[in-house]
């Protein structure tokens, strides 16, 4: 990304604030946070993202995503 | 057939899946992932529970259960424990379809939180929506053989009957409607939630049940891989019991030694 100072814009992720440049796809948005795409799944606005799609859909300003992986559960 | 091959052969199936334990064991509760991965190892269970929560946005490289149960080797079944409406577990399965990319999954939706006892309205408005978007419910139910019959009706590919409370350890605590649903029952019936201690187990597997589902009996065991272990055992033996068919009851003694030729 060019060294210019930049919008960011506010999303929610997992029910808290976080600031991000604009123009990301989802899988850029979770490389970001740190997480691996293979391992999770993402709903954006309360709709499930389809794996195949989270490297072309994009992330807008004010989006709420869930980020929700597998656990020890009975 | 030997006796061998009558052991081996006898398998069940879900969905068009098909397992040779019938021994399936939940993941919550552990100590550490590596004692919950050699109490599945133990169990020799082929299904594992597991739940679908949050990912730690503040430290995302923590470990991480596919890290030490492999998905590829264990099939995954996602719960929607913690649910209390129909909406709740929709959403929850849908996220855990994309997650792991296949459509057998375990719905529970809870009436409260005392009891953990399931909501069986929203659990069958439930079951008609997953079937209709192509999921393969494994269902989560009250002991109750018409609320059973409902389930299948509806497409739940397994009826999960609890022998007790989730948690409680209290072990089958109505024999009858237990057997009533297995023998009413076309898809397989497995006791889920209650069982506390091998016998339990068999119990359960005494009854015809297909299978039966544990986790905290494991996990809270003093020492879990044992009790894991114990576990394989006693649903083997139980369901062994059951295809040989048990003796029937009498009032009174009979003696096993001929009565004939006493000196």
């Amino acid at each position: 990304m060019a060294e210019t100072v930049q919008e960011m814009i506010r999303v929610r992720v997992n029910g808290g604030p976080k600031l991000v440049p604009p123009g990301l796809t989802i899988v850029q948005l979770l490389t970001e946070i740190g997480i691996d795409p293979k391992k999770v799944a993402v709903e954006q606005n309360l709709e499930i993202v389809p794996r195949s799609t989270l490297d072309s859909v994009g992330v807008n300003d004010g989006d709420s995503f869930e980020i929700v992986h597998f656990v020890g559960g009975g | 057939m030997t006796l061998q091959q009558d052991i081996k052969a006898d398998t069940w199936t879900v969905a068009g899946r098909t397992f040779t334990s019938r021994l399936i064991v939940g993941t919550g509760k552990y100590k550490s992932f590596e004692e919950n991965a050699a109490a599945v190892e133990a169990s020799g269970a082929e299904i594992v529970t597991v739940a679908v929560r949050r990912v730690n946005i503040a430290d995302p490289n923590q470990p991480m259960l596919t890290d030490f149960i492999d998905p590829k080797k264990v099939t995954y079944l996602p719960n929607t424990a913690g649910c209390f409406t129909a909406e709740e577990a929709i959403r929850t399965l849908r996220l855990a379809r994309e997650a792991g990319g296949w459509n057998l999954v375990k719905l529970e939706v809870l009436g409260e939180a005392k009891t953990l006892y399931p909501d069986m309205r929203e659990t069958l408005r439930a079951t008609e929506q997953l079937v209709k978007e192509g999921f393969e419910p494994m269902v989560y139910c009250v002991d109750d053989p018409i609320a059973a019959k409902q389930l299948e009706e509806a497409g739940a590919v397994a009826i999960m009957p609890l022998g007790a409370p989730i948690g409680s350890g209290l072990g089958i605590q109505n024999r009858v409607t237990i057997r009533l649903i297995v023998e009413g029952a076309k898809v397989p019936v497995l006791v889920d939630a209650g069982v506390g201690t091998a016998s339990d187990a068999a119990v359960a597997m005494e009854l015809g049940c297909d299978g039966v589902l544990m986790n905290t009996a494991i996990a809270e065991a003093k020492e879990s891989v044992l009790m894991a272990r114990a576990m394989k055992s006693a649903v083997e033996a139980g369901r062994l019991s059951y295809l040989a068919g048990r003796m029937g009851k009498r009032r009174y003694a009979d003696p096993s030694s001929p009565l004939a030729g006493l000196i």
